[in-house]
């Protein structure tokens, strides 16, 4: 049975402010699922655990994060961090026996580039596989 | 410090099954420190609960607090300011608070979120290793200020065994010959001749071995 996910996308300034140019009408017509929720933030280095889990108490099927490449952040270690905590969310949810996908770390390339299109697709085909968040009941 | 690390979620939420609200309680002692049961990691396990219930098809509210430390009477008392607010407390403090809340609080049902693991130290960001097993007949001044009975896999009092290969224990090669350490240490105080110096066989008594310990210092009595 096919669904409309909610999906949470966190992205560091620095990699989405192309992806925000014209209120996101041109993020649009390259084909970026209306499934997804945007949420820029200063460095993906800032997002805590709490707020990835937060994102799944208000409804999200799916979380992802987009940072700078590992060799290249712009603070340095930022999209670093951002992947551990990523990585320690994904295990929690399968401590609560939810399948960790639901949640995924990416390192893009500043502005607006093919793949922050690509994942975003990847993101929204994989959370319409695996269905409704089980945390909906 | 203590060291500690958070229980699985699954035994968690197994506590907390017939709670309707429940005070995740945080302790800014050491648990705060080795990042196991501070203020953030009590939000964290807050959230986690509030999903696990949810999947369930349960809801549950989940209050978060913390204390100065959960192992001294007069920060106990401050628990009273969340009084009729849950129904058991979920503490993030190493296992002394929460006996010291079950102590003090005869109508508190009290809940660990910890393994309480071991006395410790951080070797370096995000990991932390035994060091001490606070055994109560401290023999550091014998081996060069490191511990056998933390850090010998044997707790051999005169070391090292036929495992040591190389610096390294038998149980895991990650894992030093603290005895090859303590031989290399004293050598380098040219005082490797105290290892010829057998230790005599140890009464255990002073660690744990003969009951519940307690330290009574007359002159801080009142």
């Amino acid at each position: 049975m096919s669904f409309d996910p909610a999906i949470t996308l966190f992205s560091c300034h620095y990699t989405s402010q192309q992806s925000c140019a014209e209120e996101g009408k041109e993020l649009e017509q390259l084909g970026f699922p209306s499934s997804i929720n945007l949420v820029r933030v200063p460095c993906t280095g800032k997002l805590q655990v709490t707020t990835l889990l937060k994102a799944f108490e208000d409804g999200a099927d799916g979380v992802y994060v987009v940072g700078c490449p590992e060799d290249g952040c712009h603070n340095v270690k930022g999209s670093i961090r951002a992947a551990k905590r990523v990585a320690a969310v994904r295990e929690a949810l399968k401590e609560l026996g939810v399948e960790g996908e639901r949640v995924e770390m990416y390192h893009l390339p500043r502005g607006l580039h093919p793949e922050f299109v690509e994942k975003g697709k990847e993101m929204d085909s994989r959370i319409r596989d695996l269905g409704p968040s089980p945390f909906q009941n | 410090m203590i060291i500690a690390e958070r229980k699985p979620m699954a035994e968690i939420i197994e506590m907390v099954q017939d709670c309707k609200k429940v005070l995740v309680l945080a302790c800014r002692g050491c648990v705060t420190v080795c990042s196991a049961g501070g203020e953030r990691e009590a939000d964290i396990l807050a959230s986690l609960i509030r999903l696990g219930m949810k999947k369930g098809g349960k809801s549950i509210e989940v209050l978060t607090g913390s204390l100065v430390r959960q192992c001294d009477r007069e920060y106990i008392d401050e628990i009273d300011q969340w009084n009729g607010e849950y129904d058991a407390v979920v503490s993030t403090a190493c296992g002394v608070g929460v006996n010291f809340i079950s102590n003090l609080r005869k109508e508190t049902m009290v809940y660990p979120a910890l393994n309480t693991t071991f006395f410790g130290g951080s070797a370096e960001q995000g990991e932390w290793t035994e060091q001490c097993a606070g055994c109560g007949d401290c023999v550091l001044h014998l081996t060069g200020g490191l511990c056998p009975v933390a850090r010998c896999a044997k707790s051999l009092m005169n070391g090292p065994c036929g495992g040591s290969v190389d610096g390294r224990c038998e149980i895991h090669s990650d894992v030093e010959c603290i005895w090859q350490s303590i031989y290399d240490r004293l050598g380098s105080f040219d005082r490797s001749a105290q290892m010829e110096v057998i230790a005599p066989i140890r009464d255990w008594s002073s660690a744990g071995h003969g009951g519940p310990r307690k330290v009574v210092r007359d002159d801080l009595t009142v």
